[in-house]
């Protein structure tokens, strides 16, 4: 059984603490991403503001902070600004949800976890939207199109994927589903599921190779084009705050969350938690290094013609082994 | 005095022709290059194009170039006909490996000629170019508006009395009223275009992609109409890069307009200068000797190889992967580590002269090529691993952008945009230049002309040019690395404290410039992305008279719109990507 904490902390502290964390580590992962990307890409990447260069982090944000804060003259001003800021509070409540241990969890028990998440990031869609829209811009407006296309269908394969794991359980709670995997992580069952839902996450975070509402080869930037400073900083530590997110997912959901032998330390839990999760954000970042982009319409039938069915085929097929066994 | 035609027993096409049109006062002029040119009146200019086109058996199906030359101040003429322009039109025929010249004698201050945009597609943007800079009218022309620059430019820059240099213009000044009016030019108009804003019920979007979008490879702009995404329209506008570089080349001397040429095709480096200083060398009548034909090619091939390169990373990278353009970077630096050390310089060495190379060959250069060749063909075994064989990127690229033979000829297509189609014409095989013909090489050619193709095309070329340099490593020939030839710039000086002959030639040629004598070349390569010529006009002076480039990549652009029709906006980066340009070899 996990270890408890030594000590008791308030919900409050816990709350503040988990959401510093997660965007502290967002902003952390700029760097991260870009260091690894550079040792793959046979090149350096920043290394030269403080140890490792991990000053470049605190460099950037002074930088993105001191920039003119611009918005278009033909842009819709009001929308414009709101829409940035949507994306960081959706994906920020969505980790509400994340049962990071059984006790460092803001809502990790919450019968209703992982419909929240389904919620949340799917609003995240109108950050983007609207962010596109209001612009006012030929090149935002089809990254605009592809970015509500794209999180739309892949909502409905991500929530299918998860379907399985929920089954599987019998509860919505993520705090349960974790318990659940005590004997077997998810990811050997659910392996399909798995699967369809890291392409999904992957296609939801808008992240190289599926990062088509920006695809800056086609359409310069996508849906930000007309986006400086901090407003575009928004965006931008949004999409990284929703790769820890999914890489939490992922591990909740498919790698046993916070389990592992603990040989006895209270803190082991946090330590697997972190690493599991760490090496998501790192394939993450290897994919981005790897693979190509599709095209926007083969990717969207790739969606539709083969997620969709191969989903369903897991949710009946998991459906029917646990009626089976539960009868 | 050159007879006309039907005075002397002409062979070859020239006879044909006479055949064909008996009695007409066609005049045929000698050239340095052994060209058949002949001068055709204007009115029987369309009657002979098409013939040459259609019924010559073969025919000269490409229309190679097509420019003009400002006659005015021309003095050697010797028997030309009397003109104030004339425009010059460059027919190549693949199956009777040759060429033909056709000349136009135009007069007056606003000539005009037909066009013959009706005959040949790629026409249309020649003779828009000769419009523009020579103020020279096509008749019949669809779209006759200025191409190179900007619309509200006032005269035709490449006239004899257009100035060359800022300090004989009004000096330049950009207030408020004058960049509205030129933001105003430089607005679409689609129906100037031929695109529809609004269908029978839907609404198309006009979007203006460049002139600086990341994946344009430079300033160049196409205006499409869309569909969604797919495109229904495309009208590429070029001219954003235009340097004037044919300008230039009427204002340096011989030698010193040198440097220009590594700058059109920016990444060919020093196989720029090759056709130049070919064109200039068979005038004065240089024999080049064999180490530096030698060395000439091998250095070519070493920029055929990081032009490559180039083109594979960011290839790879338009169509979406992030990360093989950086190896392909550092494999291209180890080429140009190569280059620095035999050259000095990287990208641009300029390092070809008149009748040789700069240099002989540094001590230990073989030991550097060598590692370069041992070096770089596992790396291409790994990029094909990483980017060709990758199913995503077969996907984007396979069947998109397709055009066969027959459409690259019509186009002007040239280099391995045609053999992508499986067209085996390569100009270093079909007729070998500076040593050409000692190297064992093989043609690569694709199947279907498709973007992939283009791409799998210029891999292997890459092999075949390695090739080619550890031939030249192999054989490399003893002996001087330029002609001892009084107009070799800077001649060999080795006796220059005993013989007074090479102590002028250098004090001539580097005061005055080598002297050219008068006379018309056109000199070809196969470089790096097509075929570059170099058609040189000297009037016996140290400056060029006019100086005319023709670059693949002009062609090439101009077919985008015929390839991109009813495709989406990612396969048009793609295409454009996989057609291999540079806005300076575009522009010039």
């Amino acid at each position: 059984m996990t270890p408890a904490l030594p000590f008791v902390l308030p919900q409050w502290l816990i709350t503040v603490a988990i959401l510093l964390a997660v965007v502290g580590l967002a902003a952390v992962l700029i760097w991260v991403e870009r260091r690894a990307l550079g040792i793959w890409q046979d090149r350096w990447g920043p290394n030269r503001v403080w140890f490792l260069g991990i000053g470049q982090v605190a460099a950037d944000m002074i930088k993105i902070f001191m920039k003119d804060d611009w918005v278009p003259p033909f842009a819709d001003r009001a929308v414009f600004v709101i829409a940035p800021s949507i994306v960081m509070i959706t994906i920020l409540l969505a980790v509400a949800v994340v049962p990071f241990t059984p006790e460092l969890t803001i809502a990790g028990d919450w019968n209703i976890g992982v419909l929240f998440f389904l919620g949340m990031t799917s609003l995240a869609v109108y950050s983007v939207m609207l962010g596109g829209w209001s612009s006012n811009s030929k090149y935002a407006m089809l990254g605009t199109l592809r970015a509500s296309a794209q999180s739309i269908s892949y909502e409905v394969f991500m929530g299918l994927a998860l379907l399985g794991v929920v089954i599987q359980t019998g509860s919505f709670s993520l705090k349960d589903i974790v318990l659940a995997q005590q004997d077997l992580w998810f990811v050997v069952p659910q392996a399909l599921g798995f699967l369809i839902f890291m392409i999904a996450g992957l296609a939801e975070t808008h992240r190289l190779p599926l990062d088509l509402p920006e695809a800056e080869h086609e359409l310069t930037a996508g849906f930000h084009t007309e986006y400086s400073g901090m407003k575009f900083g928004m965006f931008f530590v949004g999409e990284y705050v929703a790769v820890v997110l999914v890489s939490a997912m992922l591990t909740t959901l498919f790698f046993g969350g916070w389990l592992g032998p603990t040989f006895g330390f209270w803190f082991m839990p946090i330590v697997w938690f972190a690493a599991k999760t760490g090496a998501f954000i790192l394939f993450f970042v290897l994919l981005r290094a790897a693979i190509p982009r599709p095209r926007f319409d083969q990717f969207m039938g790739f969606g539709w013609k083969v997620l969709l069915p191969l989903s369903l085929l897991n949710v009946v097929v998991t459906g029917a082994i646990v009626v089976g066994k539960g009868s | 005095m050159s007879p006309a035609l039907k005075e002397r027993r002409a062979d070859g096409i020239l006879g044909e022709l006479h055949t064909r049109f008996p009695g007409e006062s066609f005049v045929e002029q000698k050239t340095a290059d052994g060209i058949p040119t002949v001068w055709v009146p204007a009115g029987k200019l369309l009657a002979v194009m098409k013939y040459l086109k259609l019924d010559a058996k073969p025919g000269y199906r490409m229309l190679y170039d097509l420019t003009a030359v400002d006659e005015r101040l021309r003095q050697n003429r010797n028997g030309l006909p009397k003109a104030d322009f004339s425009v010059v039109y460059h027919l190549m025929s693949f199956e009777r490996n040759s060429d033909i010249r056709v000349k136009v004698a135009l007069e007056g201050e606003s000539p005009s000629v037909p066009s013959l945009s009706g005959l040949w597609l790629n026409a249309n943007w020649y003779e828009r170019e000769a419009w523009d800079l020579f103020g020279i009218k096509f008749d019949g022309h669809p779209h006759l508006v200025r191409i190179m620059m900007p619309r509200t430019w006032q005269g035709h820059p490449l006239r004899k009395d257009h100035p060359a240099r800022a300090t004989e213009m009004e000096r330049f000044t950009m207030d408020e009223a004058k960049m509205y009016r030129e933001q105003e030019a430089l607005r679409i108009k689609p129906e100037e275009w031929g695109m529809q804003v609004q269908g029978e019920d839907n609404d198309f979007m006009v979007l203006n992609l460049g002139p600086n979008h990341p994946s344009v490879h430079g300033v160049f702009r196409v205006m499409l109409q869309l569909d969604g995404e797919e495109i229904v329209q495309a009208a590429p506008d070029i001219g954003y890069h235009h340097r004037g570089a044919e300008k230039m080349g009427e204002r340096q001397s011989w030698h010193t307009y040198i440097p220009y040429t590594d700058r059109i095709d920016y990444l060919g480096g020093v196989m720029n200068n090759l056709p130049y200083l070919m064109a200039v060398e068979k005038m004065a009548g240089i024999q080049v000797p064999p180490r530096a034909q030698t060395i000439r090619v091998m250095l070519s091939e070493f920029f055929r190889i990081t032009s490559h390169l180039l083109f594979y990373g960011t290839f790879v990278q338009d169509v979406g992967s992030m990360s093989p353009v950086f190896y392909m970077f550092v494999d291209r630096q180890k080429a140009y580590d190569v280059i620095e050390a035999i050259t000095g310089f990287r990208m641009h060495p300029a390092w070809f002269r008149i009748g040789g190379v700069a240099a002989d060959l540094p001590k230990g250069w073989d030991r550097l090529v060598r590692e370069f060749l041992d070096f770089m063909p596992k790396r291409l075994l790994d990029y094909e691993k990483m980017a060709l064989r990758n199913t995503i990127l077969k996907k984007r690229c396979i069947g998109i952008g397709r055009y066969n033979a027959e459409e690259a000829i019509e186009w002007g297509v040239t280099g391995p945009n045609l053999r992508a189609t499986g067209y085996e014409w390569d100009y270093r095989k079909a007729r070998p230049y500076s040593g050409y013909e000692n190297f064992e090489f093989d043609i690569p050619t694709g199947k279907n002309g498709d973007v992939y193709d283009r791409c799998l095309v210029r891999v292997e070329e890459i092999r075949q040019s390695l090739r080619i340099i550890e031939q030249c490593l192999n054989n490399m020939p003893e002996g001087d690395y330029k002609a001892r030839h009084p107009l070799t710039t800077p001649p060999i000086k080795d006796n220059t404290m005993q013989d007074i002959e090479t102590l002028i030639h250098h004090f001539l040629n580097v005061s005055w410039g080598p002297v050219i004598p008068a006379g018309e070349c056109s000199m070809t390569v196969e470089a790096t992305k097509g075929l570059n010529s170099y058609y040189l006009t000297s009037d016996g002076g140290t400056m060029s008279y006019r100086t005319r480039i023709r670059t693949p990549s002009f062609a090439h652009l101009q077919q985008i719109p015929y390839i991109s029709r009813g495709l989406m906006v990612p396969d048009l980066i793609a295409i454009i990507a996989s057609i291999d340009f540079v806005m300076a070899d575009v522009d010039r």
